[in-house]
């Protein structure tokens, strides 16, 4: 086992990290404790090792004392350790011979015994102290950058991330489930609380991506597979058939009229099956590209065998059907991904008192976006599924939010969008509106002044959450509100019309599986978690890999639009260095000590090790540092730098050994 | 021993657990117990690691032949680590590894692999707590019968 070279002079520094840490770690004691360890030529406690003097007492007690050694007790090194190695290095010594002490995120904040805290402090940086000594001087590792960056989802974040880096003149891949870009962005009518149209502020950011000459579109188009590492990603992406060839295809819809549907039998997926659609078909009027996709699901082709094929002999030389298009796949190399998959609204059939799916007077928030549209099923105008235009109207919030049965979280955006919907509902029809609601959440620029508006055009707001909606007595076609009034202090029945349930935000199905394609975490709620919430909110921990928009959690179009900015810039700011610095952490073969014995080949997930000569060879640049062929060497043979194993030895031996 | 001994010894016992933990997930784990202010018992002392993977079986003897009372490793769930599957390869070798232990001897709750995710705070909470009362019942860890006595003093006890 290797020695330390001499006994360098080691300085202990700890953080009161104001009273975050010293309230619960006696941190004078700690201090002198480490003072008396080997090695510990100085030890000091500082309100705030983090701040500029902090780090100018690092840097000056390294040329004062001769330092050779620094340790740091204070936050997760997640936080400060760049700070830290930073002040080292500018202080003269090499920074990585430095070593953090977590006695805050580990100690002092879960922990309530003073006595016990400070113990465990004591151990924590004794064991540091022991580890430092071994620490040897290293070089953050260079690795080159690609330029190009993916964007996964094609909404407002992702359209948006993909034309700031497009703009900043990097080549972007925008990959979208749907035939068309849009999201659901594209289905809303008009937006809160300015009420411009939704479509009329998206649709030209959809055409300039379409236009883009930076922007690869991959419509109907999913990631199947995420290999390598920041700066250097190999996505497999999946391409869907859609049986017309996007090139060829002019958009001019002549086949869907020459279709042999006279009409369409399909539900609509955009307008949410309110209405129905030809086996071919353009998803909207707007959509990008201006490409029509044929359902081998309901065109007869695909079934029986079309005699007539009308579709194809109306677009003729153009020849843009193609009944034999397959699932293709492309592999692109990318340096960094942008994450912007969006959410999916709350299943209100979950929540059977409310009716859904079963009483014909119940709507989803989403349906209705599609019936007060000018494109939508009834092209504006608000008739329900009896023909009838509603006299009275219920809106219902928190379906599938703030409820411990479904979501603990608030939905962020169902109090203004149920407002939103009220005020639209009220201008189209004059019914009498009320909205039931928990708590009314206007926080946003100009939301409480909308609130203040809608309340004034008369709808009526009920603070009490629907406990129950059933049809009325007499076969009216009207259902029954049943709410307790918590402000009145009574139980209100109100018989209505229609009911729009305010459903709230969720994960997207799949989120589980893209998780897991592209190595990030997801929270409690199912949405993807960013580094920080604070402090990095567009990064993962997976570096490279960013978070815009609704994928992250529930948000506005305002919020999603800013996120997707940051995670573009952070790409940007990635990718636009050229190369990154990477820990370096690598493994490496003392090739004295290895007997050629093969373990280690089979251990490595990354093929970073071959057997050259009988000896095992690591290839520095395909070692992504985990360490797993170190602990399976039976001689001893491979060192991990930064994780040596004497380094860990002596981290084991300095928690265990009490002085 | 008696049964007024063993009360007494389990009284004033706190274990000491020695805990490696990866850097993607349990170790970012611990650290949002902490931004969450979760509180658990002080008995475990974490060792980063950047893989469950690096956990070497030698750490886990080490631990127990310097005084450590239990370890617990901690990677990120199968399917989810970092390098693709040094979990898994953690994995194999801590079932030989116990196996190899209890048949020392050694009680099984004194040795734990855990799965825990980035966002699982309450789990490692939970964890925590569990490991902590269960040695703290077993008492102690001994050395077995004819091995050698730890090489480092240990710990004194610190009054619960």
């Amino acid at each position: 086992m290797r020695e330390p070279n001499g006994t360098p002079r080691i300085g202990v520094y700890v953080c009161h990290c104001g009273t975050n840490i010293a309230s619960t770690v006696d941190v004078a004691a700690v201090r002198d404790a480490a003072e008396s360890l080997p090695g510990v030529v100085l030890s000091r406690d500082y309100k705030y090792m983090c701040s500029d003097p902090g780090q100018e007492l690092i840097k000056h007690d390294i040329a004062e004392f001769g330092l050779e050694r620094v340790v740091v007790a204070s936050c997760s090194p997640c936080l400060h350790e760049e700070t830290f190695r930073g002040a080292v290095g500018e202080g003269g010594i090499n920074p990585y011979f430095f070593q953090m002490v977590n006695i805050r995120e580990h100690d002092s904040w879960v922990h309530r015994d003073i006595a016990a805290a400070t113990a465990k402090a004591n151990d924590l940086i004794r064991a540091a102290v022991r580890r430092v000594r071994f620490h040897e001087p290293l070089e953050p590792r260079r690795v080159p950058i690609d330029p190009r960056v993916m964007v996964v989802g094609g909404g407002i974040a992702g359209i948006h991330a993909a034309l700031t880096l497009a703009n900043a003149g990097k080549q972007v891949y925008l990959v979208e489930r749907e035939p068309s870009i849009g999201g659901h962005m594209a289905m809303f009518d008009k937006t809160f609380p300015t009420l411009d149209c939704a479509a009329c502020i998206l649709t030209p950011k959809m055409t300039q991506v379409r236009a883009h000459p930076n922007i690869q579109i991959m419509t109907m188009s999913e990631v199947e597979e995420v290999s390598g590492f920041v700066g250097d990603y190999r996505v497999r992406v999946k391409h869907h058939p859609r049986f017309v060839i996007e090139d060829a295809c002019v958009g001019c819809l002549e086949c869907i009229d020459a279709c042999v549907f006279r009409n369409g039998k399909t539900p609509d997926e955009f307008n949410l099956g309110l209405s129905k659609r030809k086996p071919i078909y353009i998803p909207f009027p707007q959509a990008v590209p201006q490409v029509v996709v044929i359902d081998p699901e309901a065109c007869i082709e695909f079934r029986a065998g079309c005699r007539k094929k009308t579709c194809v002999e109306v677009c003729a030389e153009r020849n843009a059907i193609d009944f034999q298009q397959e699932v293709t796949y492309d592999e692109v190399t990318v340096g960094a991904i942008i994450l912007a998959t969006g959410f999916q609204a709350f299943e209100a059939s979950r929540l059977p008192q409310y009716g859904y799916g079963r009483l014909d007077a119940v709507y989803t928030a989403l349906e209705v976006e599609r019936l007060v549209n000018a494109s939508g099923p009834t092209e504006g105008s608000i008739v329900l599924r009896d023909g009838s235009t509603p006299t009275s109207i219920g809106i219902i919030h928190c379906i599938g939010s703030r409820d411990k049965n479904t979501n603990e979280y608030c939905s962020r955006v169902c109090c203004m969008y149920s407002l939103k919907l009220a005020h639209l509902l009220k201008e189209k029809t004059d019914a009498e509106i009320y909205e039931f609601y928990i708590d009314m959440r206007t926080p946003g620029k100009g939301f409480e002044e909308f609130y203040n508006r809608v309340e004034e055009e008369g709808v009526h707001f009920i603070r009490g959450k629907v406990a129950d909606v059933y049809p009325e007595a007499g076969n009216t076609g009207r259902v029954v509100l049943q709410a307790e009034d918590t402000l009145a202090g009574m139980v209100r029945k109100i018989p209505v019309d229609m009911v729009v349930l305010a459903t709230g935000l969720e994960p997207q199905p799949d989120a589980e599986d893209v998780r897991r394609t592209f190595n990030i975490t997801c929270g409690s709620g199912g949405f993807f978690t960013e580094r920080h919430p604070k402090l990095a909110p567009v990064s993962t921990f997976t570096d490279g890999v960013f978070l815009a928009g609704a994928c992250q959690g529930p948000k506005d179009i305002p919020d999603t639009v800013a996120q997707a900015g940051a995670a573009a810039a952070e790409a940007l700011a990635l990718i636009d260095a050229g190369h990154i610095e990477l820990e370096p952490n690598t493994a490496f073969v003392v090739e004295e000590r290895c007997s050629g014995c093969r373990t280690c080949v089979g251990m490595c997930p990354f093929s970073a090790i071959s057997i050259v000569d009988g000896k095992a060879v690591i290839n520095e640049v395909l070692c992504k540092g985990c360490g797993t062929c170190v602990a399976a060497c039976p001689s001893g043979a491979i060192r991990q730098n930064l994780f040596e194993d004497e380094e860990i030895f002596e981290e084991i031996l300095g928690v265990l050994t009490h002085v | 021993m008696s049964d007024t001994d063993t009360t007494e010894t389990a009284a004033a016992f706190e274990p000491t657990i020695v805990a490696f933990f990866c850097n993607w997930c349990t170790y970012l784990a611990a650290d949002l117990a902490g931004t969450s202010r979760m509180k658990y018992a002080p008995n475990a002392r974490i060792i980063r690691v950047m893989c469950s993977g690096r956990v070497d079986p030698q750490f886990v003897f080490d631990a127990f032949a310097k005084g450590a009372d239990g370890v617990l490793i901690g990677g990120c769930h199968p399917g989810d680590c970092h390098y693709q599957e040094g979990n898994t390869k953690a994995l194999r070798r801590f079932t030989l590894l116990r196996r190899m232990l209890t048949d020392l001897g050694v009680e099984e709750e004194r040795i734990r692999l855990e799965w825990i995710s980035a966002a699982e705070a309450d789990r490692l909470r939970d964890v925590m707590n569990e490991m902590a009362d269960q040695i703290r019942a077993l008492g102690p860890f001994r050395l077995p019968d004819g091995a050698v006595a730890p090489a480092a003093p240990r710990r004194e006890e610190v009054p619960a």
